[in-house]
């Protein structure tokens, strides 16, 4: 069963080939399993898995429910979830079990998805690699000696594994397409403002967007289609109508006009996964579309103006996490004092601290006009030359990382290297842009991902793009060797 | 050396908005610690903020009664700073760009003359919640109930030059916030409070001084005496040849002095940012318009008119409309006592306004209505009793809770317009006091006031005051 995609799954459950108890069976086992060997979940919910599961079998005989009654699916732990523990990967939430569901989570469970369990993560979604989280890294399944990707490593890896259908995440400047691509499946970053934040515990606020990632482009747009919409709970949120992403699919891409973007085919690019992509592009143009150079001559300055924007925003956000009404607090506390410091001293990895240090730094009087301030005029340069570049071109194509998965281990010990695996895919975030990776083939027997950017709402454009690259390829239905 | 004093005040009003500022509990004062807090008060993960359009509103009002810019354009920032009854770590509040800039108000000095008082800003900001001691030895508790009130905070320039004048400018702020119905003004409960800086210069300089700040100030009275301690405090240090260091002060109420807080050297930096979970706050003309026309007519428009109207003095004018209930109950007054504003004037102002001052009680409050104090007015103007058993009568009806008329009946205390009887009251006291009878007619005319007071003393006071005068002044040539 779990060779299927999310969309033939659904199709099954509707035809009654089998229930959904059987399918949530089949998917807890496979987790449960595959846990040891990936560590790609802080939390597994059989019990609630199962009740969910049959109560959407009871609407399915009944003749009710939608299309994603009965699928399972799995949420990453920085979404929360009501009566379970929703950790965000940090000791400092280790013990936090939320009183109430984001709003996609419960959208999601209004569509009568069955909800797996929490993916691990990097913790509060701060790394590239999935090693900063608490509960400790999740491994590539196409190599466990390998980062999965990050922060979304523990939703990316499980799609990968078949250990479920589809997993929710959330990117910042690349956590949901960084993972995907290092993974080999599916992965969408809506437009900012598409998917409510309510209830995504925030790393940062303006960058911040929920997402999904899913084995193929038509299983992203069943879930993002349940996820997306406007939520009065969140003032960034877009009161603009969700189409239904599955009826464009297959619309056809004659004369698409593709850019591709100069400044992603850098020095920095991997040859070989420059070569897949160049492969995947040689696909588009046979099916008509017409390939054309852009340029967005300010996109080189995307990682230092994230680096101050996100550390900036997440210094204040988590300033909440102070041992007094919720999460983590040190043991014994002497005074207020104390009681902060060793709270948060102890509560937090060595990632969260350093963006929390750099964040509290860009944002001190004397230094705020020189970094935040500069940094978010970059911020409008870059988000103009998306916006020229989108008078010509309907999307952007390119690489979504310079390089395959790389080892455990190998960039801990520098940040920087570690942040310019983010290359490719700050912009989009910085410009809240829509953006999906999709698998395009593999190097040195791993895979890579290719980037599809488009304007701001183009989600259905981007699926579509997408959809018709893997009718034509079968690069996303690849499974690693060992999780067939 | 002559000293000035220079004192601006940032004013906190809590605005009287059903729910919160950027949530939807309810701000009701008074409920146990810490059930008005949702998870977005409580600042718990993934909760975001949502505007409350109606505090908007409320702020708006209050620019436009300023006269003041309204920006079409303002930001939410974030004002960082780590306390436990600051649940998120930062204070959502507006800093760079806030919704109202650049208006004024006037206020009355001593002497007549008229004041204006700059508004610097005034800016939407969420309340914090409290922290506890009092009844739990040994620890700390925290009741987030008032964290997201909304406040407009409301910084003047540093135009005051006296503790007296900073006290009018509260004032004049206080009666208007209540005018709008944006804020109970309930100082006691904390929803208007004040800090206060204070700097003292050479008479003269176009320098300022070094000022401190004190903080949160909760009575017109503290105000005053925190000033006055904090300008003798600095002219003090000053005249010995010390300096004034910035700071941040506290007042003790009960030892009538401020202590230091913190120094300019502690203060926070509160790494102020736009707030990314809020939208910029953008106001089109049609909402700012559709609010100008819901504004009330303001403190200083009615005393215009009460003048104008009903020919009051300013002092008068300004006195009646210090709240709108008592503008209100006033005018009522009038409109029942026709061409009588002065006499429902003074009324109000010295029997009515004792009554409530001396029982603690608020206008809306009074014992006696508007209906019946005019019903007592009518007695006068027809004759009916004098002004001095209107007192009287006045007493008896706050007392008993009954109207004018069952009083004067039951008491028997109509005035005496018949004039047989009170040629007799005068014929029985003349005939009592042939001494000074005697002194009268040789000259002594400062007699008069004796013999009208023991008329009424005979009477009980009742004899008609103008009736009594004409004829004793007869009676009294003989």
């Amino acid at each position: 069963m779990h060779r299927r995609t999310l969309a033939e799954l659904a199709a099954g459950l509707r035809k009654k080939e089998f229930s959904s108890v059987e399918l949530t069976r089949h998917y807890l086992e496979r987790i449960e399993r595959g846990q040891p060997a990936l560590n790609a979940f802080v939390t597994i919910t059989r019990e609630q898995a199962l009740a969910a599961a049959e109560a959407a079998d009871r609407e399915l005989a009944a003749g009710r429910g939608g299309p994603l009654t009965g699928v399972p699916i799995v949420h990453k732990d920085i979404f929360c979830t009501q009566g379970v523990l929703t950790t965000c990967a940090s000791r400092m939430l280790s013990n936090f079990v939320s009183p109430y569901d984001a709003t996609i989570v419960a959208k999601l469970k209004a569509a009568g998805t069955v909800m797996l369990g929490k993916a691990n993560m990097d913790e509060f979604a701060m790394g590239s690699s999935n090693e900063t989280s608490w509960y400790g890294p999740v491994r590539n399944p196409w190599n466990p000696e390998l980062v999965p990707g990050g922060s979304s490593g523990g939703s990316a890896a499980a799609v990968a594994a078949r250990l479920a259908p589809a997993a929710t995440a959330t990117d910042t400047g690349g956590s949901i397409r960084q993972p995907a691509a290092l993974c080999g499946v599916t992965g969408i970053k809506p437009t900012y403002g598409r998917v409510s934040r309510y209830g995504m515990i925030a790393f940062a606020s303006s960058l911040d967007q929920g997402g999904v990632i899913t084995v193929s482009a038509e299983d992203a747009a069943l879930v993002l289609g349940a996820m997306a919409g406007f939520d009065p709970q969140d003032s960034t949120s877009v009161d603009t109508p969700v189409p239904d992403y599955t009826a464009t699919l297959n619309d056809s891409v004659e004369g698409l006009k593709i850019g591709l973007l100069k400044e992603f085919f850098d020095k920095g690019l991997d040859p070989e996964n420059e070569q897949r992509v160049r492969e995947a592009l040689a696909v588009y143009e046979r099916l008509g579309a017409r390939l054309q150079e852009v340029s967005l001559p300010n996109l080189p300055l995307s990682v230092p103006t994230y680096y101050v924007v996100a550390p900036a925003e997440c210094s204040s956000n988590l300033a909440r996490y102070d041992g007094v009404r919720f999460g983590y607090r040190c043991e014994n506390p002497r005074d207020l004092m104390d009681l902060y410091k060793r709270t948060r001293g102890e509560g937090f990895g060595a990632e969260v601290k350093r963006r929390i240090m750099t964040g509290t730094y860009v944002l001190s009087a004397g230094y705020y006009d020189a970094y935040y301030l500069k940094a978010q005029k970059v911020r409008q340069l870059i988000a103009r030359d998306f916006e020229r570049a989108f008078q010509e071109v309907d999307v952007l194509i390119g690489p979504t990382t310079p390089t395959p998965a790389f080892a455990l281990g190998a960039k801990t010990s520098d940040p920087i290297t570690m942040y310019l695996n983010d290359i490719y895919t700050i912009g989009a975030n910085l410009a809240g842009l829509p953006a999906i990776s999709i698998p395009c083939g593999f190097v040195r027997g791993l895979p890579v991902g290719l980037q599809i950017v488009g304007r701001h709402f183009a989600e259905a454009k981007i699926l579509n793009v997408a959809h018709v690259y893997q009718r034509e390829t079968d690069w996303h239905l690849r499974v690693p060797p060992g999780w067939a | 050396m002559e000293w000035e004093t220079v004192i601006g005040l940032e004013i906190h009003a809590q605005l009287s908005t059903k729910s919160k500022i950027f949530s939807g509990s309810s701000t009701a004062y008074g409920a146990a610690p810490n059930v008005q807090a949702n998870l977005v008060d409580l600042g718990y993960p993934g909760v975001l903020p949502v505007l409350n359009r109606e505090a908007v509103r409320m702020a708006v009002k209050f620019g436009l009664a300023i006269d003041a810019k309204i920006a079409r354009h303002s930001v939410f920032a974030r004002k960082n700073y780590f306390y436990p009854d600051l649940p998120k770590g930062y204070q959502i509040s507006q800093y760079e760009l806030p919704i109202v800039a650049d208006g004024s108000l006037e206020i009355v000095l001593d002497d007549g003359t008229r004041k204006r008082i700059g508004i610097t800003r005034a800016h939407l900001e969420e309340d914090a919640g409290k922290s506890i001691h009092e009844g739990l030895p040994g620890v700390t508790g925290i009741d987030l109930n008032r964290a997201g009130t909304p406040l407009i905070e409301i910084v003047s320039e540093p135009d005051m030059r006296s503790a007296k004048e900073a006290v009018a400018y509260m004032k004049k702020v206080h009666t208007l916030v209540r005018y709008l119905e944006i804020c109970d003004g309930n100082m006691q409960e904390g929803s208007f409070r004040c800090d206060a800086n204070v700097s003292v210069r050479p008479k003269g300089s176009d320098r300022f001084g070094t000022r401190t700040e004190i903080k949160n100030l909760n009575s017109f009275r503290f105000v005053e005496k925190a000033i006055n301690y904090e300008v003798a405090r600095q002219i003090d240090i000053l005249e010995s040849g010390g300096k004034v260091v910035q700071e941040t002060r506290l007042y003790d109420p009960d030892r009538g002095e401020t202590r230091s807080m913190r120094t300019k050297e502690e203060a926070n930096d509160y790494r102020y940012f736009p707030d990314p979970d809020l939208l910029p706050l953008v106001l089109d003309d049609a909402f700012i318009d559709e609010v100008r026309a819901s504004l009330p007519e303001l403190p200083d428009q009615k005393a215009a008119r009460f003048s104008e109207q009903y020919g009051l003095s300013a002092y008068d004018a300004g006195v009646l409309t210090a709240s709108r209930e008592l503008a209100d109950y006033y005018e009522e007054v009038v409109r029942r006592v026709p061409g009588e504003p002065k006499l429902a004037a003074n009324w109000v102002m010295v029997e009515l306004a004792a009554a409530l001052n001396r029982d603690g009680v608020e206008i809306t409050e009074s014992r006696v209505s508007a209906g019946r104090l005019a019903g007592l007015l009518n007695r006068i103007v027809d004759n009916t009793i004098s002004g001095k058993i209107a007192k009287e009568v006045f007493e008896a009806m706050w007392t008993s809770g009954r109207d004018a008329d069952t009083i004067i009946e039951e008491k028997g205390l109509r005035q005496i317009t018949d004039t047989a009887a009170i040629e007799k009251a005068i014929d029985e006291v003349l005939a009592a006091n042939p001494k000074q009878l005697a002194e009268y007619r040789a000259g002594k005319d400062k007699l008069f006031g004796f013999f009208v007071g023991q008329v009424m003393k005979a009477t009980k006071g009742k004899a008609n005051p103008a009736q009594l005068n004409e004829l004793l002044k007869k009676k009294l040539q003989g």
